[in-house]
């Protein structure tokens, strides 16, 4: 007898094992979402003593139990909000030492003096719902970056968002602790200082 | 002679689904890779709100994921309608928050624990008023670095 070759496995149910498991697969995903706001929260501490800050200098946005917007007492619509923070962050009112060199704002002396010092303080109620308050949380954040992104193309030609992307990406060819320098710079000149007030 | 003419029928040639496991498989690798299973599962409505003003997270082992919202239609009946806060698997209060923490700073290592972000996942619905109570909570704690975590998109989509 001549030599016989090894019956061939039947391939055809291969298609059905593997659907079996890609189904399995389609309905236990969820694609979790890992993007978000980050904050830092105030550490709690005894206050010795009280800061005292000027009023010009502080920006009050008040969302209400109704979902309503009020910034600096007077009633405001969302999308009007980042560009009335820009405006209060970069005015530029202060003079001699307060003096921002960098601001393009109106240097209207009655509102803030200079970035470093201008304050938002964020006060909400109980009864905001979440949406809103997360609405408002990044317009407010829109407002620095947008800021932030302007200094840095004006100083380096490139936009604060691409110069962290930079930082943070490995295969970035450059002087990482240089575009860290320039990074923290740009973070002092204008520094998120957003204030939530406890009820 | 009958070899050679053997093919002489009409008929179309069946299509080859010799390739067939291979798209497939090929599918299933990807939803493979791509699947994270959920730890908890949820027992509240977590429908997030949306921001484009997002930043990744990353290190997700660094990462104590508290969940807010409305119970959902099941668990209705027995804790209502109004929000409520979920660690791990079971309805929790806000007293529980600062326990929460403690237990999950001690299963870390303790050279990661200063790298521990909150992630608030609150539902779109939700009042302030529990996230501002948990969030004191979180400050008690000293848990400062908070995440609320969004959906990248346009803002107008937060709007009923």
């Amino acid at each position: 007898m001549a030599k016989r070759s090894a019956p061939e496995v039947n391939a055809g149910s291969m298609a059905d094992i593997a659907f079996l498991l890609l189904i399995f697969f389609l309905v236990t995903t969820t694609i979790e979402t890992d993007t978000g706001l980050s904050r830092k929260l105030p550490p709690i501490e005894e206050n010795e003593e009280d800061v005292i800050i000027k009023q010009k200098n502080i920006f009050t946005v008040l969302i209400n139990g109704k979902d309503q917007l009020l910034v600096e007492d007077e009633l405001m619509e969302l999308k009007n909000l980042r560009k009335a923070a820009i405006e209060f962050l970069d005015n530029g009112g202060g003079t001699g030492e307060d003096a921002c060199s960098y601001c393009k704002g109106k240097k209207n002396p009655a509102s803030s003096d200079n970035p470093d010092k201008a304050i938002i303080s964020l006060k909400n109620e109980r009864e905001t719902t979440y949406s809103t308050y997360i609405s408002v949380q990044n317009e407010l954040v829109a407002a620095y970056n947008e800021l932030r992104d302007r200094r840095a193309q004006e100083l380096y030609g490139i936009t604060f968002k691409d110069m962290e992307a930079n930082y943070d990406n490995v295969n970035w060819v450059g002087n990482k602790s240089k575009l860290k320098e320039q990074i923290e710079k740009i973070k002092l000149e204008y520094p998120q200082k957003l204030s939530e007030v406890q009820q | 002679m009958s070899k050679f003419n053997k093919k002489k029928s009409g008929d179309l040639p069946a299509i080859s689904t010799a390739s067939l496991p291979d798209i497939v498989f090929m599918l299933l690798f990807f939803f493979m890779v791509a699947t994270v299973m959920r730890d908890t599962t949820l027992k509240i409505k977590n429908e997030l709100p949306s921001a484009d003003q997002i930043e990744k997270l990353d290190k997700k082992d660094l990462i104590m994921y508290i969940y807010i919202g409305q119970p959902s239609e099941r668990f209705q009946s027995q804790y209502g309608k109004e929000s409520r806060i979920q660690l791990n698997d079971k309805f929790a209060d806000v007293s529980d928050v600062q326990a929460f923490i403690a237990a999950e700073r001690a299963s870390k290592r303790e050279e990661l624990i200063p790298f521990l972000t909150t992630a608030l996942k609150v539902d779109k619905d939700a009042n302030m008023g529990l996230v501002g109570d948990v969030k004191q909570e979180l400050r008690k704690a000293n848990a400062l670095k908070i995440n609320y975590t969004t959906k990248k998109g346009d803002i107008s989509a937060n709007k009923k």
